[in-house]
C-alpha cells in the first residue's frame, strides 16, 4: 500500500515536471520557474552550522539574480533543529506541497541521510553542501542514489587526513578516539581514522563512545589520562567537543586535540581547545581568487568570516545553478544528468568534478585553533 | 600472586579516581532524587517538571556568575532561592487546585508531565533562555591535585563538600524544627495532621521550596562539573534521580541518597570497566533487580502500595 501510494506521488511529480519543461512553464502566466527548497538546522545543537548554510545559499542565490539559464528561481526555507523526523517531515512536505524541483542541504549526516532517501524516491535533485558520511549518496545496498550529489568530501577521507597528518606531521605514536556511538558522522570519522592510524604504525590505545546525552565523561577520560595518548581525536560538532575538551583539561590530560569539520564554529570554547588541529573544506585563508572573491562578498554581507559551512552551501548552491543553467530545463532528470557532467567546476572549495557516487574529488585543509577565535591554516592535503 | 599483587596497585590508583568520579556524579544526583523523595512523602506525587527545575537552577546560577557579575557561592544561593519561589508558584498553579477538588492521584502525574514539558518549551523560546547549548565559563580556575596516584580537582571537592554540607543542613531542618515536625506529620498521616493543627498546605509549600532549593544547587553544581547548559538538561539528570530515590525507597531521605550514590558508582564503573554504551542500561538494570528483590526500595517501608 505505502509502495503504491509513493509510486502514485512519483508518477505525478514526474507529470509535473515533464509539463513544466514541455509547456515552457509551471506557474501562471507562463513564467518558467525553478523552485528550491533548503532544509537547514537554524535552532538547536548546531545552529551556528545552519545560520551558516543559510547565508551562504542566500548569497548564491542573490549573486546569481535568482535566475538560472531562462528560470527564475523561488526559495523555500525551513529549520529542521538537527533532528531526522524532523527533517523528514519538512522534505515529504517541500516536495510533495511546495513541489520544489530540487533540495538543498541538511547539514548533518545523520539528518541528510533520510531527506537523501526522500529526494531520490519522489526523483529530486537534492545537494548537501556537508554531511560527510558515505551513505548520504549511496543506499545500503551500495547503490548510488542517482539524485543525490553532495559538495564535500567524504568521512573516509577525512579520517585518513588526520591519521596521516597526526603520525607524519604531528609525530604522534598513540591516540585516544572518542565518539558518539550514535551520529554516522563520528563513527564515520572515527573508524576511518583508527583504520589509517593503526596502518600507518600507530596505535589506538582508548576506543570509547558515548552516547548524544552524555554529560560525564570523566570515567573514560580518567582512563584516557591512565593511558596517556599522545593525541586524542574527537570527530563530533563544537558543542559536544567543547565539553568533553573542558573535562579532559580538568582530567590532567595534556594530549593533542584533533577533529573534523565539525569543530568549525564560533561557538567552540576555543581558550580550551587552542592548539587543537581540525581538518576541514576550505580555508578563508586560502590566496585563490574564488575564495577571496567569496569571502570579500560574504563579508560586504554578512560582517563575518565565512566559516566551511557557508562556503559549502555556497559551492552547494553553486552546483545546482550551473546544473539547471546547464541543461535549461526544470526537469530534475536532465538537471542531475548535467550536475554529474561538471568537469572542474570552479567553486570555493577547489575544482569540483564528480566521482560516479556523486562525491567531488578535491583536497582537504588543515586548520590549527587559536586563542583569540581564530583558526590558522596549516597545510593543503590532497586524495 | 606477585604479578597479580602489581596489576592491582597499579589499578588501584585508577579505581579510587573511578570511585571519586562516581561520587561526583552520584552526589548532584542525590541533591536532585531529595526533592523526588520529599514530595512524594508528603503528597504521593512524582513530580515530573524537578529535572525542569534543575535546569532552571543551572540557568539561574550560570547568568548569576556571568552576567550578573555575583561571586560563585552567591550565584547558588540566588538560584536556590529563585527555584524555591518558582517550585512553590509550580505547586500553587498547578497542583494545589487539583489536591482541593481532590483530583485522582494520576491527574496530578499527568499534570506534573505537562508543566515539565511546558517549562522545557517554554524556556527554550528565544526570548527566555534560547533553544541553544551554551558553553559555562567556570569562575575559578581548574586546580588538580595528585596524592599516591589518585588525581582530585577542586571541582570535586567542591561538589561532594557543597552536598554534604546542604544534607546537613537538611537533616537538621527535618529533625531539629518546627516546620520539619510538621513536615514529618505530615508525611505520616494527612488527615491526623490536619486535625492536629497543622496548616498541610503551607507544609507542602515548603517541601517544594526546600526540593526546588536543593535541585537548584544541584543544577549549579552540574554546570561547573560539566560545564554545558540547555533547555534540556535536565531531563535526563531527573530521570536518574528519580531512577535513585526509587532505588533507595522513595519517601524516604536516606534512601535517595543511598541510591544515588549506588546510581552515580554504577554509571561510572559501567563507563570505566565494561564500556560506556552499557552505562544506562547497567544503571537500568540494577534498578528492576532490587525492585524484584525489594519492591519497597532498599531503605523503603514494605506495605501494602495504595495507588
Amino acid at each position: 500500500m505505502r509502495r503504491g501510494m509513493a509510486a502514485a506521488l512519483v508518477l505525478g511529480l514526474g507529470v509535473l515536471a515533464g509539463c513544466g519543461s514541455g509547456s515552457g512553464g509551471s506557474g501562471a502566466g507562463g513564467e518558467k520557474v525553478v523552485r528550491i527548497g533548503l532544509i537547514a538546522p537554524l535552532t538547536g545543537d548546531v545552529k551556528t552550522f545552519g545560520e551558516s548554510t543559510k547565508n551562504g545559499f542566500e548569497l548564491a542565490l542573490e549573486q546569481a539574480g535568482h535566475k538560472a539559464g531562462d528560470f527564475s528561481i523561488e526559495y523555500f526555507i525551513q529549520d529542521d533543529r538537527n533532528d531526522p523526523t524532523e527533517a523528514l517531515n519538512i522534505a515529504t512536505k517541500l516536495i510533495t506541497e511546495q513541489k520544489v524541483h530540487a533540495l538543498v542541504g541538511s547539514v548533518s549526516s545523520k539528518v541528510t541521510i533520510p531527506v537523501s532517501n526522500v529526494a531520490n524516491e519522489h526523483r529530486v535533485v537534492h545537494i548537501t553542501g556537508t554531511a560527510t558520511n558515505p551513505a548520504v549518496t549511496v543506499d545500503d545496498k551500495g547503490n548510488r542514489k542517482p539524485f543525490v550529489f553532495r559538495a564535500c568530501f567524504i568521512d573516509p577521507f577525512q579520517g585518513q587526513v588526520a591519521a596521516k597528518f597526526a603520525l607524519e606531521t604531528l609525530g604522534a605514536r598513540t591516540a585516544a578516539v572518542l565518539y558518539d556511538k550514535g551520529n554516522d558522522y563520528s563513527v564515520g570519522l572515527a573508524e576511518n581514522f583508527r583504520r589509517h592510524f593503526e596502518a600507518g604504525g600507530g596505535q589506538v590505545v582508548a576506543w570509547e563512545a558515548y552516547a548524544l546525552a552524555d554529560t560525564d565523561f570523566s570515567a573514560i577520560l580518567s582512563k584516557v589520562a591512565d593511558a596517556k595518548p599522545d593525541l586524542l581525536y574527537l570527530p563530533d560538532y563544537y558543542q559536544k567537543v567543547s565539553l568533553i575538551g573542558k573535562q579532559a583539561r580538568a582530567k590532567g590530560i595534556t594530549a593533542t586535540m584533533m577533529g573534523g569539520d565539525g569543530w568549525d564554529s564560533a561557538e567552540l570554547d576555543f581558550a580550551t581547545m587552542a592548539g587543537g588541529y581540525f581538518t576541514n573544506h576550505y580555508s578563508p585563508e586560502d590566496t585563490r581568487p574564488e575564495v577571496q572573491k567569496f569571502v570579500a562578498d560574504y563579508q560586504a554581507k554578512y560582517g563575518t568570516v565565512p566559516d566551511a559551512l557557508a562556503a559549502l552551501a555556497y559551492d552547494a548552491t553553486n552546483i545546482l545553478l550551473e546544473g539547471i543553467r546547464r541543461s535549461n530545463t526544470s526537469d530534475p532528470d536532465q538537471i542531475r544528468q548535467a550536475i554529474q557532467n561538471l568537469k572542474g567546476f570552479s567553486a570555493v572549495s577547489g575544482q569540483i568534478s564528480f566521482d560516479e557516487n556523486g562525491n567531488p574529488v578535491k583536497s582537504a585543509a588543515i586548520l590549527q585553533v587559536q586563542a583569540d577565535k581564530t583558526t590558522r591554516f596549516i597545510a593543503s592535503v590532497n586524495p | 600472586m606477585g604479578y597479580l599483587l602489581e596489576s592491582i596497585r597499579n589499578g588501584l590508583p585508577l579505581l579510587l579516581e573511578q570511585v571519586l568520579n562516581g561520587l561526583q556524579l552520584g552526589f548532584v544526583y542525590a541533591l536532585i532524587a531529595l526533592g523526588y523523595t520529599m514530595v512524594y512523602g508528603i503528597i504521593k506525587l512524582i513530580n515530573f517538571a524537578h529535572g525542569d527545575i534543575f535546569m532552571v537552577g543551572a540557568f539561574l546560577g550560570v547568568f548569576g556568575f556571568t552576567y550578573w557579575g555575583l561571586p560563585w557561592p552567591a550565584a547558588i544561593l540566588v538560584a536556590m532561592a529563585g527555584c524555591a519561589v518558582f517550585g512553590v508558584m509550580i505547586e500553587r498553579i498547578a497542583y494545589r487546585p487539583l489536591r482541593a477538588k481532590g483530583a485522582p492521584r494520576i491527574a496530578a502525574l499527568i499534570t506534573a508531565i505537562g508543566v515539565s514539558l511546558f517549562i522545557e518549551y517554554f524556556s527554550s523560546l528565544k526570548f527566555v533562555f534560547g533553544p541553544n547549548f551554551r558553553v559555562v565559563e567556570r569562575p575559578f580556575g581548574d586546580v588538580r591535585w595528585t596524592l599516591g596516584g589518585v588525581g582530585i580537582s577542586n571541582i570535586q571537592l567542591l561538589v561532594i563538600a557543597v552536598v554534604l554540607g546542604l544534607l546537613l543542613a537538611l537533616q537538621y531542618v527535618v529533625y531539629r524544627t518546627k516546620i520539619g515536625k510538621a513536615m514529618r506529620a505530615v508525611a505520616f498521616d494527612v488527615d491526623a495532621a490536619r486535625l492536629m493543627g497543622i496548616d498541610v498546605d503551607k507544609v507542602i509549600a515548603y517541601t517544594f521550596a526546600i526540593g526546588s532549593a536543593l535541585a537548584a544547587a544541584a543544577g549549579v553544581l552540574y554546570a561547573l562539573a560539566y560545564p554545558q547548559i540547555h533547555p534540556f538538561m535536565g531531563i535526563m539528570p531527573g530521570l536518574k534521580a528519580f531512577t535513585a530515590a526509587v532505588l533507595g525507597g522513595i519517601g524516604n531521605i536516606p534512601g535517595a541518597v543511598l541510591g544515588a550514590l549506588i546510581m552515580g558508582q554504577a554509571e561510572v564503573m559501567t563507563a570505566a570497566y565494561i564500556s560506556s554504551e552499557f552505562r544506562d542500561a547497567i544503571a537500568f538494570s540494577l534498578l528492576i533487580l532490587v525492585l524484584l528483590v525489594r519492591p519497597a526500595g532498599l531503605l523503603g517501608k514494605a506495605g501494602p502500595e495504595k495507588v
